[in-house]
């Protein structure tokens, strides 16, 4: 029995390495080719019924392509025979109720908040209001006790309207809850999940001038004082940081160990000495406020620890983890919005007495099936952090390794799973990216003149993706990421 | 205060759905459609909500009558913020007949079964237009009726209700119980929060047949076909008045 796995294994690794060669090599054709392949892939998960992956026969993987879809449907598998892609009738319910929300009270107000580079606070509010700030947030804190992939079907449905609203909700489900709701005390969690649920946002302190990429190059410094810690440095592109009631601050608290000395802080907004800098002039996002935030001789209890001392620099690497699923579901929803924008101008507008959209469907038939092919991954990925089930009622996060046993068996983790786990969400975060920022240009191009004004949205879905390739990791480093553990398969002894 | 309110919830197409008519020209096609709750429904449900938090009602109970498929409906009433729900299960063939005189008597059943003192209603359902659900259930009870609800307000057992009427605005005062029809004005419906979605999964939905409130559906009608409206033909410039004038005349409309 065991033989066979390994023996499908490989095949489905044979056929996944193939693939990512021709991701890596980052020409658009291959980019798209692989999309579409995977589309095609995503397609006949429909086909392959479930037998075939839990029959332990030797002859089952007659094609790779085949397999790695069925390893990747054994987690469609554990939910009623539903394929992940599908959203059942309370998902549907909760887009449904998202999509009213940001027909009625954002849409009206995404291009004067564009302008004004401000959030509405009208919007903010109906954010808290309406549950979408507290997602997976259990119900005695307020929240809802949703599951991961509501938080990312929401994110990816705002987007469609506004992806500055987008990623304010994301950042507050994916980064700030969850980083209370894994690390922190039942103090911690008492003090301020409730407020994040319903009162202010709250801001990721990682960025530093020095330290970009290199987060773990970060400067700023927590020096022990009795039971105190006494925090120095500038933060800078903090999101959110206007509104936020509380931050949360990478900071060394013992740079003799280096990035082992990486401490997370919970400080509040009021505390003495933290102050909101200037806000960026930003090209995209730009009703999302980005700032410095500076620390002068910052105060906070050692009892604003979160989580363990020396462990920030894990946390921060494990939360973007997460946080990457939501911006690869924020450009997906983005690149949705925009097709939105853009399909029903080119079916009404006619030239040379026919519809723009007999001649432009041509040549931009894929755009629709690549939106589709990145929704289909990051909520497959979404899932796959809760498995046995990505429906409601919410289950409790599975643990992440849990998430990749085989359903129904008791076989360990396998190591090769685990690396196509750690593949998934640069190459997701990437995939996705790229995307929005191919659908986005194409579609102000197809529009023509129009396309270049502010008259349609489109030009602001092209201005606000770009984003997407930068942050939370860029997309050179994502690249990076995805060809270290490709060379590691390669290097290592085979499963 | 212990007024309890009957609220009736049809599924239909969206009202954005561009609807097609079916091949075999008996109706439209309605699957892989999108549904949703009847616009003027959702209003019903809305005023209903209010009229409890305003403490003028004591239960808000969602109905709805047809096949098993799709409670997406009365999920929705109850994340909005309905008590409970029932759904009075139609045989899937019965389905196609169901209309105004068939669900009237539904209604009438349940609202006698469950006691209520106000049935509230949308005024007709997007598909059908028929606008006759609310005037028969009251028929059948032999209520009082309120129809195309822009305001209403209760006191001492009695409902005022402002109507839109051609002329301007009528009101009546009916004395409970009534039945009561929702127009476009009455208010703005609420969506669903995610708390409430998450809340509305314990509410208790009870599912009839059409043997527990002692109805037996009779088909009057019978469809004998369903096709595409005219398509409107296309317009002509004219290059002055004078010639618009001598246009209209010659096509006999002025």
């Amino acid at each position: 029995m065991n033989n066979s796995i390994t023996n499908q294994l490989r095949c489905a690794l044979q056929y996944k390495n193939g693939y990512m060669n021709k991701l890596l090599k980052q020409t658009s054709t291959a980019l798209f080719s692989s999309i579409n392949s995977n589309l095609v892939v995503n397609d006949k998960s429909k086909l392959v019924s479930n037998p075939l992956f839990q029959s332990k026969g030797p002859s089952l993987c007659s094609t790779p392509a085949l397999f790695l879809h069925k390893s990747q449907l054994h987690v469609s598998n554990c939910c009623a025979g539903q394929p992940l892609t599908q959203l059942n009738e309370d998902e549907i319910m909760l887009k449904e109720s998202v999509r009213r929300f940001c027909s009625t009270s954002v849409a009206p107000l995404v291009s004067s908040m564009d302008e004004a580079a401000s959030l509405d606070q009208g919007i903010l509010k109906g954010l808290f209001d309406n549950g979408y700030m507290a997602i997976e947030t259990p119900p005695e804190y307020g929240g809802s006790g949703l599951s991961f992939f509501a938080s990312i079907l929401t994110i990816e449905e705002i987007a469609r309207f506004c992806p500055s609203i987008s990623v304010v909700c994301d950042l507050q489900n994916t980064l700030l809850n969850t980083l209370f709701l894994k690390l922190g005390t039942e103090e911690q969690k008492n003090k301020y999940l409730p407020k994040l649920a319903s009162e202010f946002t709250g801001s990721f302190c990682l960025s530093e001038a020095e330290a970009g990429s290199d987060a773990f190059a970060l400067r700023t410094t927590a020096s022990q004082d009795g039971n105190n810690f006494i925090i120095n440095g500038t933060k800078m592109w903090i999101s959110s940081a206007p509104h936020s009631g509380v931050f949360l601050v990478m900071a060394n608290a013992d740079p003799g160990k280096g990035y082992k000395g990486i401490t997370c802080f919970i400080v509040d907004a009021n505390t003495p000495g933290l102050t909101v800098g200037k806000k960026e002039n930003k090209l995209g996002l730009r009703a999302s406020a980005t700032c410095e935030v500076h620390f002068d001789n910052v105060v906070v209890p050692r009892c604003n620890v979160l989580g363990e001392v020396g462990q920030g620099y894990k946390y921060a690497i494990e939360m973007l983890n997460e946080g990457r699923i939501g911006i690869g579901a924020q450009m997906v929803g983005l690149a949705q919005g925009c097709l939105d924008a853009t399909v029903p101008y080119l079916l009404n507008r006619k030239q040379f007495k026919q519809p723009l959209y007999s001649f432009q469907v041509r040549t931009t038939l894929p755009f629709p099936s690549c939106s589709t092919a990145s929704r289909s991954n990051s909520r497959s990925t979404a899932s796959r952090y809760e498995l046995p089930s990505p429906s409601f009622p919410a289950q409790p996060q599975a643990d992440q390794t849990a998430a990749l046993q085989l359903p129904g068996t008791n076989y360990p983790p396998l190591p090769f799973l685990l690396n196509r786990k750690l593949i998934k969400q640069p190459l997701y975060s990437f995939q996705c990216a790229e995307v929005a920022t191919r659908v986005t240009s194409k579609c102000v191009e197809l529009l023509g003149g129009v396309g270049f004004t502010k008259d349609l949205p489109v030009e602001k879905f092209y201005r606000d993706c770009k984003i997407g390739t930068i942050y939370e990791g860029t997309s050179f480093i994502q690249l990076n990421t995805i060809g270290k553990i490709v060379g590691m398969e390669y290097t290592r002894d085979a499963v | 205060m212990s007024m309890k309110i009957l609220v009736g919830c049809k599924r239909v197409i969206d009202y954005a759905v561009k609807i097609r008519v079916r091949p075999d020209k008996m109706g439209v096609v309605t699957e892989g459609v999108k549904h949703s709750m009847n616009p003027f429904d959702e209003i019903a449900v809305e005023e209903a909500i209010r009229m409890k938090e305003a403490k003028k009602a004591s239960e808000v109970i969602a109905v709805r009558c047809y096949s098993t498929i799709q409670q997406e409906t009365l999920r929705t009433a109850l994340a909005m913020g309905a008590d409970r729900a029932i759904h009075v299960e139609v045989p899937a063939k019965d389905c196609e007949n169901l209309g105004p005189a068939q669900v009237s008597k539904v209604l009438a059943a349940l609202a006698r079964r469950e006691g209520a003192s106000l049935v509230l209603l949308g005024k007709q359902a997007i598909d059908d237009d028929s606008n006759a659900t609310a005037q028969m259930t009251a028929a059948h009870l032999d209520w009082p009726q309120a129809t195309y609800a822009s305001k209403v307000s209760s006191c001492d057992g009695k409902l005022t209700v402002t109507r839109e009427v051609d002329g301007g605005l009528e009101t009546v005062e009916v004395s409970l119980p009534a039945v009561v029809s929702a127009d476009l004005r009455l208010n703005e419906p609420r969506y669903a929060t995610l708390p409430n979605i998450m809340k509305a999964k314990k509410k208790k939905l009870d599912k009839l047949s059409l043997g527990d409130v002692g109805v037996e559906l009779r088909q009057h009608l019978a469809v004998v076909a369903v096709s595409d409206p005219p398509t409107r033909q296309a317009g002509v410039t004219v290059d002055s008045v004078d010639s618009l004038i001598e246009a209209l005349r010659h096509a006999g409309r002025i």
